[in-house]
């Protein structure tokens, strides 16, 4: 990572530096605003220079966001983003690699890209804009949209199981994620930042709110009035505990996690957020909790450490190099049988 | 020792090496190969394995051959029909005498032809006794038991043993051909160091088979072939695949640039990545992709982060590729897409070949979506097309096509090893002027390139994608005109890489009756029935093959002109024909066209050619 450089013209950068010359033109009021600007102001901080940030994406509204974003970018094919990072990344490590995707655009055409991403730990960060819905093509169903909710290809509700994306992204070997609504701007902002340090595949799913298809689908989340009992913000060596005065937390029973109503004699087993713990089961655990028995779990909740694939592929690279028995490509085609004709 | 039996001197010669899959019949005619090339003869090889990893040991299907083509001329086919034929067993045998010319010889391991062995082969009666090889030479060798005799004292497993008779046979095709055996026991000496017991083995077997030879005088005569008149320097064989993998590493190397290689295995295209996969040692970036989806648009990562980047795969793989092609032509970004064609539709005959691949390389796009497309011809030209696809893909920036095949992949042609100085440079357009003036898409004038800016290199922050893009600037635009002349220029660009191209050339007559029109692979075949249609003294007809497809070389048309007659050759039901119809409308074109999933034989392009000169 590089320090220092940060800075244009001596002076440091501000969120307009990362604001490209093209009008936004996602939808009023759709969650897609927040998660740009908050992208914008996170790039402000970066140790790595202006020059040396690229942001990828599929297609969807969302993925539109790297055309007003002033960085490197393409806006590539729908569900490959994964793998085009993949690509660039490998070619060269030193770039911070930011990937912007949909629900559908991640879950349901780039699934396997998705998946590959988790499982071989390249150091890039992946934002999932999770509205539960396909935007661009006008409101059918995604594998992240609910049981019986109506879509346009789902007119009598839907009837397909959705995917939990910190279940798949954590059981697929994600060495970080973490889950935060599109209102929650601070979270949101020190999530990119931890996602940036973290080495490693890092997912961040934002339950963005679609204006025109799924208005309101994480209200129950984020209304002020049930945000509280609603959501577990979970914090690094801190116990499990919600509600409006922190009345409930989560212990074990057994193998599975259980709310309790804390009291005097009932505080003592709840549990401490490890986000470290490199095994998977009780991240897993966490980022399935559901409404209406559970708190759904916000922040951070897996951040393991973990050598890259990048890392790991060029060190091999330098290693081979160094032992190679070819000095050189000259070297190489003359290795074997060769003969001379005069 | 000096072959003292009656010489008989001949141009060309083809052995086919063939035994049960567990015989060591590749190695037996890499050897061969080797030693054919040490002694100057040009050549062209094939394998023919079984389709089965394992199939059971003496049967018709465990059957494993290697054909090898040599001579005192050019060679460009590892051969119709074969002059030498070793069988070490009666599977060998009865799998392969169809190959053989009347008159041509047969080595065979007389101890394999048993009673076990004859009945898996469904031979009633020993063809070595029966009579009915009379039309051959039969050399009916006691190999296995010689061999077994040779080896007695050197304490090896009976395994090791009953393998070293491939040797042993080998000993009496180096009689047959007059070689030399210092080469190969030196070679065995390095190929086996550490194993004293398995250099002995082979050694001891290679001799035994030799002097038997010498002194039974089982051969009828030896053969002579004199060496071929080849341009100077340092040779080694090399088969397509090694050799495009090669071309890509040396372009690499000529622009300065890293090379990134991102593919998902498929036969018979797997080996480029294989190699490329070891050479991380020459400083090479592979990733084994998920998919042929992710491996193309992880090239794509890779050729904007700055690399020359490629992605290998065979016709499958390339259906997958497609949608991603489409964005590295709109996206303007070089990229290199290789083809090893095999037989299809969908899985097809996937160890076979075939040349049905063309039209997807041009057309396979939805849009208007151009490409460089650029076919190989022989497995050491593979060098020499691979580093020009990557050069052409840096220069013009833009994706190309680069089809070869597994006819191309798994054969082997002596390579006259160039020193990276003789490779044309590669000049990749650099931006001069001010940053203020500079776009995405701003382009140098004489072929249109823009200019490849890479993340890392401040004030050129810009965005691409598969949004249809405003010219210079980059920003997207629905804009009718915009879009057409964005169409136009993505084909100005292919069209003005013809430029660059050399002239085609034409063999034989340069103008005359009949012109015979091939591309790729077909070249072997087809310039071989050339080169005996001359010497029979036809004079008026010519040939040419093109490696340049899209664009086709700018003389294209003036040679089509001098001639009354065009014929096409190719292995599918008439793709090139009908590109030409398209580009060159002003012509006739008559076809002729195989799709049987193997190669053509100069035999049968011969005599097609005959029947229109005689017409
Ligand atoms: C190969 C391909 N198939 C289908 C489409 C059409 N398409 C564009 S965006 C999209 C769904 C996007 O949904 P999501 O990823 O949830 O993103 P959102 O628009 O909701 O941000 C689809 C199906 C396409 N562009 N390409
Ligand atoms: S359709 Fe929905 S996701 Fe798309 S821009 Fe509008 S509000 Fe945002």
């Amino acid at each position: 990572m590089k320090t220092e450089t940060k800075k244009k013209n001596g002076k440091p950068l501000s969120i307009k530096d990362f604001k490209s010359d093209r009008n936004v033109k996602w939808c009023p009021g759709c969650g897609d605003y927040m998660i740009l600007s908050m992208m914008q102001k996170t790039f402000t901080q970066l140790d790595h220079p202006k020059e040396d940030i690229v942001c990828i994406s599929g297609i969807g509204c969302s993925s539109r966001l790297p055309y007003y974003l002033d960085t490197y970018g393409i806006h590539s094919l729908h569900g490959r983003a994964p793998a085009v990072s993949t690509g660039l990344k490998l070619a060269n490590p030193d770039l911070s690699v930011w990937v912007v995707t949909g629900d559908g655009d991640s879950m349901a055409i780039g699934g396997n890209h998705f998946i590959h991403a988790c499982r071989r730990n390249l150091d890039i960060n992946i934002i999932i804009f999770n509205n539960k819905i396909y935007g661009m093509t006008k409101g059918q169903s995604s594998p992240t949209t609910p049981l019986g909710m109506k879509t346009k290809t789902a007119p009598y509700g839907s009837y397909e199981p959705p995917f939990n994306i910190g279940e798949l992204a954590i059981s697929a070997g994600a060495t970080f994620f973490a889950r935060v609504p599109d209102k929650s701007p601070q979270l949101l902002g020190d999530v990119m930042m931890e996602a940036y340090k973290h080495k490693g595949t890092s997912i961040i799913e934002v339950l963005q709110n679609c204006v025109i298809f799924t208005d309101g689908i994480h209200e129950k989340l984020t209304d002020k009035e049930t945000k509280d009992e609603n959501q577990l913000e979970l914090k690094a060596g801190e116990p499990m505990v919600f509600g409006k005065d922190d009345e409930y937390g989560i212990q074990i029973d057994g193998m599975k996690l259980k709310k309790v109503r804390l009291d005097d004699d009932n505080n003592t087993n709840t549990l401490i957020h490890d986000p470290s713990e490199k095994e998977t089961q009780q991240h897993v655990a966490l980022a399935k909790l559901q409404l209406p028995d559970f708190p759904v779990a916000m922040g951070i909740i897996r951040n393991t450490e973990s050598t890259s694939f990048d890392e790991q592929l060029h060190h091999i690279i330098d290693d081979s190099q160094k032992n190679s028995k070819y000095k050189n490509l000259e070297d190489l085609f003359h290795s074997g049988n060769t003969w001379e004709v005069k | 020792m000096p072959n003292t039996k009656s010489k008989m001197k001949m141009r060309k010669a083809v052995v086919r090496f063939s035994g049960d899959s567990g015989d060591g019949m590749q190695l037996t005619g890499e050897i061969f190969s080797q030693s054919s090339g040490s002694a100057g003869n040009d050549l062209t090889t094939i394998p023919d394995f079984p389709a089965e990893i394992r199939a059971p040991q003496g049967s018709i299907g465990g059957v494993s051959s290697f054909q090898i083509q040599i001579g005192g001329t050019e060679i460009y086919t590892p051969g119709d029909e074969v002059d030498v034929l070793v069988a070490l067993n009666p599977a060998a045998l009865s799998a392969n005498i169809k190959f053989l010319k009347p008159g041509g010889t047969i080595i065979a391991d007389r101890d394999n032809f048993n009673k076990k062995y004859l009945k898996k082969a469904g031979y009633n009666e020993n063809p070595l006794d029966d009579g009915s090889l009379h039309d051959y030479q039969v050399v009916p060798a006691p190999a296995s038991s010689l061999t077994k005799d040779a080896l007695k004292d050197l304490g090896l497993d009976m395994q090791s043993v009953s393998r070293s008779k491939n040797m042993f046979a080998l000993g009496i095709v180096y009689h047959l051909f007059n070689r030399p055996m210092e080469p190969t026991i030196d070679f065995f000496e390095k190929k086996f160091k550490g194993k004293p017991k398995i250099i002995q083995a082979n050694m001891r077997a290679l001799k035994a088979g030799y002097y038997y030879a010498e002194t039974t005088d089982v051969l009828p005569a030896s053969i002579v072939i004199p060496p071929a008149d080849l341009p100077k320097g340092t040779y080694r064989n090399i088969d397509g695949n090694t050799a495009i993998a090669w071309g890509a590493l040396a372009a690499a190397k000529k622009s300065n640039k890293k090379l990134s290689l991102s593919s998902y295995p498929i036969t018979p295209a797997s080996e480029i990545l294989h190699e490329i996969a070891a050479r991380k040692d020459q400083g090479a970036i592979v990733l084994q992709a998920e998919d042929e989806i992710a491996a193309i648009s992880a090239a794509i990562g890779a050729s904007y982060a700055g690399n020359l980047s490629i992605t290998s795969t065979s016709g499958p793989g390339v259906s997958l590729k497609t949608e991603a092609m489409g964005l590295a032509v709109i996206a303007e970004l070089p990229l290199v897409v290789i083809n090893v064609q095999r037989s299809g539709p969908s899985t097809g005959l996937p160890t076979k070949t075939e040349q049905g691949d063309l039209s997807q390389a041009l057309y396979g796009r939805h849009g208007e979506a151009p490409m460089i497309v650029i076919a190989a011809s022989s497995p050491d030209d593979c060098f020499f097309y691979g580093y020009q696809a990557c050069r052409l893909a840096m220069e013009h920036m833009t994706p190309v096509v680069l089809l070869s095949d597994s006819y191309l992949a798994s054969g082997k042609s002596p390579w006259r090893i160039p020193s990276l100085d003789e490779l044309p440079d590669i000049n990749i357009s650099e931006f001069n002027g001010n940053l203020e003036d500079w776009g995405p898409y701003l382009r140098e004038q004489k072929f249109l390139n823009r200019y490849w800016k890479k993340p890392g290199e401040p004030g050129f922050e810009h965005r691409i994608g598969g949004l249809e893009k405003e010219d210079i600037s980059g920003h997207l635009t629905y804009d009718p005109e915009n879009h057409e002349k964005m169409v136009q220029m993505r084909q100005d660009k292919v069209n003005r890489v013809a430029k660059k191209l050399p002239n085609q050339e034409v063999t034989g007559a340069q103008s005359g009756d009949l012109l015979v029109v091939g591309w790729g692979s077909s070249y072997g075949a087809i310039n071989a029935a050339i080169m005996e249609l001359i010497e029979e003294g036809h004079h008026n007809v010519g040939f040419t093959n093109f490696n340049y497809i899209s664009p086709l070389p700018k003389n294209t048309a003036d040679i089509f002109d001098r001639f009354e007659q065009i014929l096409v050759c190719e292995l599918n039901k008439g793709q090139f024909a009908n590109y030409l119809r398209t580009q060159l409308p002003q012509f006739a074109y008559d076809q002729f066209n195989k799709n049987q999933a193997q190669p053509f034989f100069t035999s049968e392009i011969k005599s097609e050619i005959l029947k229109i000169l005689e017409a």
